[in-house]
This record gives structure tokens, C-alpha cells and sequence, in this order.
């Protein structure tokens, strides 16, 4: 023991750590920080470290080639000495970073902290925030599955859309005419080198201008900030009722990080790694390419904007919202801090949260991608062939050669990019039911070159019993009526 | 002490000398430096992108493997491609045999996002897995977000093969 103090003493002469670093772990912060709440930054930075040091594992053996990046993983996977461990920590803390990132970003803004005097520690963190998101859409690439690849075809795609450098930026971004080779190498420079750099120094400054204004002091709502008199209140408050950083602020930071390393851990052991799915082989194209779920809400509005707004969205949107969080302290940088009295920022909070949240459940389920295989792979229900006549079980047969239960479903089962045929003669009268198979509309493509007569007037039949026992049929509005009776 | 500060910031701005040239000097040398180092980085950085985009002419094989009346898929090797592509050098098309020597080759990708389109011989449609974006058998939109018809090559038959113009990615601002 006194072996290692006299060492100890040995290296602090020389370096000075005790004078540097000691005061800067010691330094007074509001006792109301020492909270709970404030875990979330610390346990980021936690899983960040975690990040870096399972992503040197996985470069000692990941090759980041076109042709062998693959088998690379394969080869983690299955052979390497609990390689397959080291992905899914990594898998699983990139999960982690983004989601508790968000936490921290979404805790730090309705406590105030982004107000006067942290503009700037705000504005960083943002940049932080949006780093973090490229180091998750590299990472992706770095998969080099098909996810990966139609991925990469879906921003090649969105940068294609930009007016008059459109082709250029697609070549920029690639690192050539095609998704090949150099565009893996690329994101493999960005995702190593680049975004790890930027991070790293970003959190250099962030963390030191924390340490400069001080930690954020819990709201209190009525106490408003104002620019003449906050910093000496807040000195005053330090000084009146502080606590030294370490440990008794940072106590709760430590458990919080270890918390989130041990979910981590378990969710590597309890689900394994993700991925490889499938060699990225552009000409294989049985594939439904979906992106990892930070990118689902995003791949769900793509679905879901009317298409003339698209292009002027998919461009404009991003840089908007990124403005917008940038521009977020200089609109609103004093006054209440407390969310008992904000309610806008509270309810701006959880609409974004409720709108995220929902496109990414719709992106899981994706309801508007037809069931590629719905019309050979389910059958019609049997309760909707019973005692139909010879012409509506050819229609039956139609409905299901003709592929129709890949965006319409029966029974629950099929697409739902059409409505459900269910019901539909309740709907439409056998004159529409008719137009829509012929011309389409409404969405729906038209079957007219591709079916015969005599496949409508089955079809058609068939659709008009598809409704409940005792609904009556849909009649038309106009011409003769007939007397119910 | 708080008088001589006052001087120092109230006096003219002192002669140049030669201490000062050489640090102008410094300053100058490294910006020269920089722009110099500069230069080649960003030329070396925007490689990739050439003044015209990515065209050559491609063979898919023998007609006789086209059956008219029928959509077949074809791939090749993109031209531009480099050793280490492996399989993304890989390209696939859709090409579409009206009758004789009348064609239509259709990139694989959708209009809407990129995605590989399937066709579908019954319904006679191209559908997108992605977005659910459709096709009709020529091309045209049928329904879904693409924001027009599928992309399609310049071909030509020469010496019973058949021959498409590609090497990139298409996209909405450059179409094959």
C-alpha cells in the first residue's frame, strides 16, 4: 500500500494531476444536481468509451473491403473467440448511445439547462447528437448487408433529389458511379476516423464548458433566468449550499453508467449480435431492406409524405430541424426554466415523441409495402368459398392468381396497402366494383389490359358476396330504387 | 501597472521590425503552406465526381434468351467498377421483350427510394418492397410514391445481343 502511494507521488510530481484535475473533480456544484435526473450525460459518455473500445476489437479482424466485409462478419460471428460478444456489445451500445442520448437531450431541455448562460454547451450537444446519429448510419454500412446496401440506394437516392448537383453529390457520397467498394471504404474512413475524432473533441468542449458555467441548478418554477443577475445567483447558491462534485454528485453519475454497461451486457449475452442479413448482392432481389430502428420513423415518413412534398422535404426538412434545435437557446434563452410552467416545450416534447414513436411502429409493420407472397401463400378463407356458385369460386380463384391479396386482405390476412375486401360489397356496387378493377384510381393500380372479361365479370361476382349475413348489399344512388321490402 | 496598460493601448502601433516582419513572415509562409496542402486534398476529395456521368455500353447476351412477350431479369458487371467490388459490382435489370427486336430494359431501382423492384408475371406490375411504390409492365407509375416511371437504358441490338447504355446509379437528376 505504501508501495503504491509512494508511487503515486512519484508520477503526480511530475505530472500534477492532483492540482489540475483534483480541484476540477472537487468543485462545487447546486446540492438540487446530485440527482437521479442527471445521470443521463455521464452514462452517454459511459457507453461512448464502451463504443470505442469494442469498435478497436472489431477492427482488429473486420475487413473493410467490398468483396470480404461480409465474410469478415461471418467469420466474427461463428469463429472468432467470442467475436460474436464483441459485435453485439457494440450492436447493442450503439442502440444504447442513441437512446440514451435522446434522454439526456430531452431532460436537459425541459429542465431549462440549454438557457443562459449554456447556450453554447446546447449547441454543442447538438452537434454531438447529430454525430452520434452519422456514427449510427456508418455503422449500418459497415454491415455490408443487403440492409446496407438498399439503405446506402436510399440516400443516394434522397441526394439525387438535389436540384442542379444532384449527380455530383451522388458521386461525393458514393465515392464513385455505383454502390461499390469505394463507397464502403469511405464510410469505413468516416465511421473509424472522422465522426470518432469529431466526437471526441466535441466532448472535450462540452464537458469543459460544464465545468465553466456549472452544472444546471434544479428549476424552481417563478425563478427566472435573466442575463444581469443569473451567474451570481447561481455563484451565490454554490456557494450557500454546494457540494463537491466527486463524489457526491457524482455517485449517482457512477451507478448510472454502470447501469447502463450491465444492460448492455445483458442484452449482448440475452440477444446476440445483429446481422449480417444477407450477402449484399444487388442482384438478389428478394429482399425488404428496412434500416436499424433510430432510422425507422424516418423510413415510415418517407412512405407516408403526399409525393409532391417530397422532394422539397426530404431536402429542406432536415437542415430545418437542425436549425431549429441550433437556434433553440438564442429563442429562448431566459425566463422560466422550470416544465411546471412550460407547457409549450412540454407538449412540444411529447408530440415529437408520439409522432416518432408511431411512424417508427408503422415502419416495423410497414402497411403500405404490399405482401410479396400473400397470393400464393394464403389461401382464401374458407367461410368465403362455402356454397358460392361455380362463377364466383372462378372469381375466387382470380382474386388470388391475379395477386390482388398482396395489398388487400382477407380474413385479417394479406396487404394492407389496399382497403380489406372483407366488406366491400357493402361498399361499392358491382357497377364501381367494376371501374375500380378496370381503371384502378384512388391509389390503385388498373387491371384492364390484364384481365378478360370473363375474369371481371368472376371477379366481380365473387366481391359481391364478400359481405356480413345480414348488411345489405351496396345500391346505387341514383336510377331506379328498388321498394324494400 | 494599470498605467501602463493604459499606455501601451493608447500608443501608435510600434514600427515594424524585424522581429515583427518575421512573424508576419511566419504567418504568411503557413498560410501559403496550408493552400498548398489544400489544394490537392480537396482535388483528391472530389474524384469521384466526374464532369459527365458514368455511360458505356453493355452486353446482356443473346436475344434468344429474351422470350417475347415476357419480362426477364438480367445482370451485369458494372464497367466502372474496381477489384475489390466483389458481388455489389453486380447489377440487375429488368428487361421487357415486346416482340422481335423491339425492347424495354428497366433499372431495377424505384424511382421513389432506390429499391429493387419485383415483377410480378400475374398482375403484370413492378412492385417496390420499400415504400409500396407500383408499376405497370411498360414502366409507367401505377400507384405509390415514386414521383414517375421506372428508369429505363438505351439499348441496341447488335450481332443478335443485346446491348444497354449504364455504369451508375440512377437517379431522379440523372436517369440512365
Amino acid at each position: 500500500m505504501r508501495l503504491i502511494r509512494a508511487i503515486g507521488n512519484w508520477f503526480d510530481q511530475r505530472v500534477g494531476a492532483r492540482d489540475t484535475l483534483g480541484p476540477m473533480l472537487a468543485h462545487p456544484v447546486p446540492r438540487t444536481t446530485a440527482s437521479w435526473w442527471y445521470v443521463f450525460g455521464s452514462a452517454t459518455l459511459a457507453l461512448f468509451a464502451l463504443q470505442i473500445v469494442t469498435g478497436i476489437c472489431l477492427a482488429l479482424v473486420y475487413v473493410p473491403t467490398a468483396d470480404q466485409a461480409y465474410q469478415s462478419l461471418e467469420y466474427l460471428n461463428y469463429q472468432a473467440p467470442l467475436g460474436w460478444f464483441l459485435r453485439a456489445l457494440h450492436f447493442w451500445g450503439s442502440n444504447g448511445m442513441v437512446l440514451v442520448m435522446t434522454l439526456h437531450l430531452i431532460q436537459v431541455f425541459l429542465w431549462g439547462a440549454h438557457k443562459y448562460p449554456r447556450e453554447l454547451t446546447w449547441v454543442v450537444g447538438v452537434f454531438l447528437f447529430l454525430c452520434t446519429l452519422g456514427m449510427a448510419f456508418s455503422g449500418q454500412v459497415l454491415r455490408w448487408d443487403q440492409d446496407a446496401y438498399w439503405g446506402l440506394g436510399i440516400g443516394a437516392s434522397v441526394a439525387g433529389r438535389a436540384p442542379v448537383i444532384g449527380r455530383q453529390l451522388v458521386e461525393f457520397l458514393l465515392g464513385g458511379p455505383i454502390i461499390a467498394g469505394r463507397t464502403l471504404s469511405r464510410f469505413f474512413a468516416l465511421h473509424v476516423f472522422v465522426i470518432p475524432g469529431l466526437l471526441i473533441g466535441l466532448v472535450g468542449v462540452h464537458l469543459w464548458l460544464v465545468l465553466r458555467l456549472g452544472i444546471n441548478e434544479w428549476p424552481m418554477p417563478g425563478r427566472l433566468v435573466d442575463r444581469a443577475t443569473y451567474r451570481q445567483r447561481y455563484e451565490e447558491e454554490v456557494r450557500r449550499d454546494g457540494v463537491p462534485f466527486f463524489p457526491v454528485a457524482a455517485r449517482k453519475d457512477m451507478i448510472g453508467m454502470a447501469v447502463v454497461i450491465a444492460g448492455v451486457l445483458a442484452c449482448a449475452a440475452l440477444f446476440g449480435p445483429y446481422g449480417p442479413n444477407g450477402v449484399p448482392d444487388p442482384t438478389l432481389i428478394d429482399t425488404e431492406p428496412r434500416p436499424d430502428f433510430y432510422f425507422l420513423a424516418l423510413f415510415a415518413l418517407f412512405a407516408l409524405l403526399p409525393p409532391w412534398t417530397e422532394t422539397a422535404l426530404l431536402l429542406v426538412g432536415p437542415v430545418v430541424v437542425i436549425l431549429l434545435l441550433l437556434a433553440l437557446p438564442f429563442l429562448a434563452g431566459t425566463g422560466e426554466k422550470s416544465w411546471r410552467r412550460r407547457p409549450v416545450a412540454v407538449i412540444g416534447v411529447l408530440l415529437i415523441l408520439l409522432t416518432v414513436g408511431t411512424l417508427a411502429g408503422l415502419g416495423i409493420t410497414s402497411p403500405w409495402s404490399p405482401v410479396m407472397d400473400a397470393w400464393s401463400g394464403l389461401p382464401v378463407p374458407e367461410a368465403y368459398v362455402r356454397g358460392r356458385t361455380p362463377l364466383e369460386l372462378q372469381g375466387a380463384a382470380v382474386l388470388q392468381g391475379k395477386q390482388c391479396r398482396n395489398c388487400h386482405s382477407l380474413g385479417g390476412e394479406g396487404g394492407r396497402r389496399g382497403p380489406a375486401l372483407d366488406g366491400v360489397a357493402t361498399r361499392l356496387t358491382q357497377d364501381q366494383l367494376i371501374r375500380q378493377v378496370l381503371q384502378g384510381g384512388g391509389n390503385m393500380p388498373a387491371y384492364g389490359k390484364n384481365l378478360t372479361p370473363a375474369e371481371v365479370t368472376a371477379l366481380v361476382a365473387f366481391m359481391q358476396t364478400l359481405r356480413p349475413a345480414q348488411q345489405p348489399p351496396a345500391q346505387p344512388a341514383v336510377g331506379p330504387l328498388t321498394p324494400a321490402r | 501597472m494599470t498605467q501602463n496598460v493604459a499606455d501601451r493601448e493608447s500608443s501608435p502601433p510600434p514600427p515594424p521590425t524585424r522581429r515583427s516582419f518575421l512573424f508576419m513572415l511566419g504567418l504568411a509562409l503557413n498560410a501559403v503552406a496550408a493552400v498548398l496542402v489544400g489544394i490537392p486534398i480537396i482535388g483528391y476529395l472530389l474524384g469521384p465526381v466526374r464532369s459527365r456521368g458514368a455511360q458505356a455500353w453493355i452486353a446482356l447476351g443473346p436475344i434468344d434468351q429474351f422470350p417475347e412477350g415476357e419480362t426477364r431479369l438480367a445482370t451485369y458487371e458494372n464497367p466502372f467498377r474496381v477489384p475489390w467490388d466483389g458481388p455489389t459490382a453486380k447489377v440487375a435489370c429488368w428487361v421487357r421483350r415486346l416482340e422481335g427486336e423491339q425492347f424495354q430494359v428497366f433499372a431495377i431501382n424505384c424511382t421513389h427510394l432506390g429499391c429493387p423492384v419485383r415483377w410480378f408475371p400475374p398482375s403484370r406490375l413492378f412492385m417496390c418492397p420499400c415504400h409500396g411504390g407500383a408499376y405497370y409492365e411498360d414502366g409507367s407509375h401505377a400507384s405509390g410514391p415514386p414521383p414517375r416511371g421506372l428508369f429505363e437504358y438505351d439499348y441496341e441490338i447488335r450481332e443478335g445481343q443485346l446491348w444497354v447504355q449504364g455504369g451508375q446509379v440512377p437517379t431522379l437528376s440523372q436517369p440512365l
